[in-house]
């Protein structure tokens, strides 16, 4: 099992790698610069700006320095300075030098924020909702399926998978609008827009407090995202609870005379949710890389927009920095799959 | 996968075999899925979007571009009783079916128009997929070892690419490569046909670009799990070449599966047309696309939600139509694989 990870954390770092390299060719095979104007600048200052970014270097060269920035771990006697160039994601204090690792380089288009600040203050927005989304369709998702699967083909299992059509084929952009209109302008249930919390959060990520305020803001925007993919829940949930109930040993715990209920939710319940835990890393990744439409409809502060104006700005260390994000999150949801997998498993091995 | 149904029918019953009309695997499936109610009418609806697309120009009441500044957001007089939110400040026309938009266009007009963009994508969004997907997928699966190990290895760096930040960034790349090209180069007439298209040519490029690698996956392992069968031994032995095996053997036992898989991603296709719109970097303005419509209407969401609520309808009722249909061609060619997915 630990070679298996050791291999494994490796590929990772392959893939991150490639990942990169195809971003910053395609990104820079993109006519244009991040210094374009409407009204064009003299072209003293846009040789300035590109020689303060070092966007003068070969190509080369420029993607050396990112990745020396952002891979390669710096121990230095003196405190983070504050200034753009000197601000690592994490930085240590270890006796008396400083540890400082994964600079992300600045933002073209602010002065003072670096992507680093994108990340301390957007995506944890991102990741509250997509946490929220995930809850919203397990919450939903579960219950049907297992409802849809031990009442098969009654009118439970049809309004179950009637549910589940319906989230395939609403997505966000349908569903937030409608959602907006019905219940934040015309019942005003909910605030339309904005999102109920604010940096600093907790440990990074979560706010500092789950009262009402944060929930009323949550709701729409995580029922909109999280609907479709309780939808793919509910399905998955029934199908393996149908596969699981057709099993010898739920016939043999039958034939030893143990309650139903018992039989459900000790062998066939417990078995049944494997695939079930399984897809909930894919679908994390995915809801916290998609939260581009719902973040827009529902006027959310999130990472959403960086998506898009960072690559219509050309803004390149902003487009490195998402990309190499979100694909960081996906490979080690997959990987934490996997290991789950073996782990719940027993018949799996990985040598 | 999919035992052709002859064979269980032979075993069923050998005597009746000679008499009863033999019935084959696309028959079997096409009976089943006429008794699935949920995916006629799907089938029956998306009938009805094609000849909405293809007679257009003669359903539209307007062409889909005309402006009329003075009607600027007038609604008819029944939008009142549906949104009596907007009594007090609608201006009443009834010239429009649904209404007009912010620059006095008709709103059923370009919905109507709207089906031409994401029904297209509907017909080529599959097609490029399965295209690209199957040739990848089956070269990977049949000849195997390392060449499958590398292929293999290639899709899985693909997957780890946040597929909407990757199309973005593609869409961005041939909007602006493709943005003044000289005449007479290859740019210029790619560019032109992209125009023609309304920009959908590039829509298409970046859609099958990021979709085939799911289809090479799904080929892949269906071709592994056919290539050890004994009838395709069968061929070998009798001298058939790699290209005939796969294409005369392999491929038509693989089909149904396939066609599921892309019939179900159908909405996905959809979906990322319409988002693509959305955020702008889709079709051309003034081409009307639903995607951009629910995206212009949702900032007066408020004030006139008739702009936003019927393209998204639209697209509703088309997304509702294809799962419908992909569902029941699943249950009809494969009915143990019902519910599942």
């Amino acid at each position: 099992m630990g070679r298996y990870i050791a291999r494994r954390l490796i590929y990772l770092l392959v893939v991150l790698f490639v990942v990169s390299a195809i971003t910053f060719g395609l990104m820079h095979a993109v006519p244009g610069g991040p210094f374009d104007r409407e009204k064009a600048l003299p072209p003293e200052i846009i040789e300035n700006l590109n020689k303060r970014y070092h966007l003068d270097e070969p190509l080369l060269m420029q993607y050396g320095r990112y990745l020396y920035d952002v891979f390669i771990p710096r121990i230095s006697a003196t405190p983070p300075q504050g200034s753009v160039d000197d601000d690592f994601l994490i930085t240590v204090k270890l006796g008396n030098v400083w540890f400082k690792w994964m600079n992300f380089g600045p933002t073209y288009s602010s002065r003072s924020r670096t992507v680093n600040d994108i990340f301390r203050q957007q995506l944890p927005v991102s990741a509250q909702l997509g946490i929220m989304a995930l809850l919203v369709a397990i919450i939903i998702g579960m219950p049907l399926g297992i409802l849809a699967a031990l009442k098969q083909n009654t009118i439970f299992d049809y309004l179950g998978m009637s549910v589940a059509i319906f989230g395939v084929s609403v997505p966000v952009i349908i569903l937030g609008p409608l959602m907006i209109w019905i219940f934040g302008v015309t019942l005003k249930w909910f605030p339309p827009t904005g999102w109920g919390a604010k940096p600093p959060f907790v440990l990074g990520i979560f706010p500092r407090e789950l009262g009402p305020e944060f929930f009323r803001y949550a709701i729409m925007p995580s029922v909109a995202l999280g609907l479709g993919s309780s939808a793919i829940i509910a399905r998955l949930t029934r199908a393996s609870l149908l596969q699981t109930m057709r099993e010898d040993y739920i016939r043999t715990a039958r034939a030893k005379g143990l309650r139903e209920s018992l039989v459900i939710v000790r062998h066939a319940l417990k078995n049944s949710l494997i695939p079930v835990v399984t897809i909930l890393g894919p679908l994390f990744a995915a809801l916290v890389t998609g939260t581009f439409v719902t973040e827009v409809t529902f006027g959310i502060p999130g990472m959403g927009r960086y998506f898009v104006t960072s690559i219509t700005n050309r803004d390149y260390p902003v487009i490195m920095g998402t990309i190499l994000l979100y694909a960081l999150i996906l490979v080690i949801a997959n990987l934490v799959v996997d290991i789950v997998y073996a782990y719940l498993d027993p018949r799996i091995r990985y040598d | 996968m999919a035992q052709p149904v002859t064979l269980d029918a032979r075993a069923r019953d050998k005597d009746t075999l000679l008499t009863t009309k033999r019935e084959s695997l696309w028959q079997d499936a096409l009976r089943r899925l006429i008794r699935n109610r949920a995916a006629v009418i799907g089938g029956v609806i998306i009938l009805i979007l094609y000849l909405t697309a293809i007679f257009a120009d003669k359903i539209a009441p307007y062409p889909y571009e005309k402006q009329t500044l003075v009607d600027q957001n007038k609604v008819p007089a029944w939008m009142l009783k549906v949104f009596p939110t907007m009594q007090p400040y609608a201006k009443i026309s009834d010239k429009y079916l649904l209404g007009a938009d912010y620059v006095g266009r008709d709103l059923f007009s370009r919905i109507v128009y709207g089906t031409r963009v994401s029904l297209t994508v509907a017909l080529i969004g599959p097609l490029i997929s399965l295209f690209i997907g199957v040739i990848y997928g089956s070269i990977s699966g049949y000849f195997g070892g390392r060449l499958d190990n590398i292929m293999m290895r290639i899709v899985d760096v693909l997957y780890a690419f946040p597929g909407l930040l990757f199309i973005i960034l593609l869409m961005a790349f041939f909007r602006s490569t493709f943005a003044r090209p000289e005449p007479g180069t290859f740019t210029y007439t790619v560019s032109q046909l992209d125009a023609r298209l309304g920009g959908m040519l590039f829509i298409f490029i970046g859609i099958g670009l990021t979709a085939w690698e799911t289809m090479a996956r799904l080929t892949r392992g269906q071709v592994l799990s056919m290539r050890e069968k004994e009838f395709i031994e069968a061929a070998r032995t009798i001298g058939a070449t790699d290209l005939r095996i796969m294409f005369r053997h392999i491929l038509p036992n693989i089909v149904g599966p396939l066609v599921v898989a892309e019939t179900l991603a159908i909405p996905g296709y959809i979906t990322t047309e319409a988002f693509l719109s959305f955020i702008g970097l889709g079709v051309n303005p003034p081409t009307p696309s639903w995607g951009s419509m629910i995206s212009e209407g949702a900032q007066v969401i408020r004030t006139y939600p008739n702009q936003t609520i019927f393209p998204a309808l639209a697209l509703a009722i088309t997304m509702f139509a294809f799962n419908f249909l992909g569902d029941g061609l699943r249950d009809a060619l494969d009915p143990r694989l019902r519910g599942t997915q």
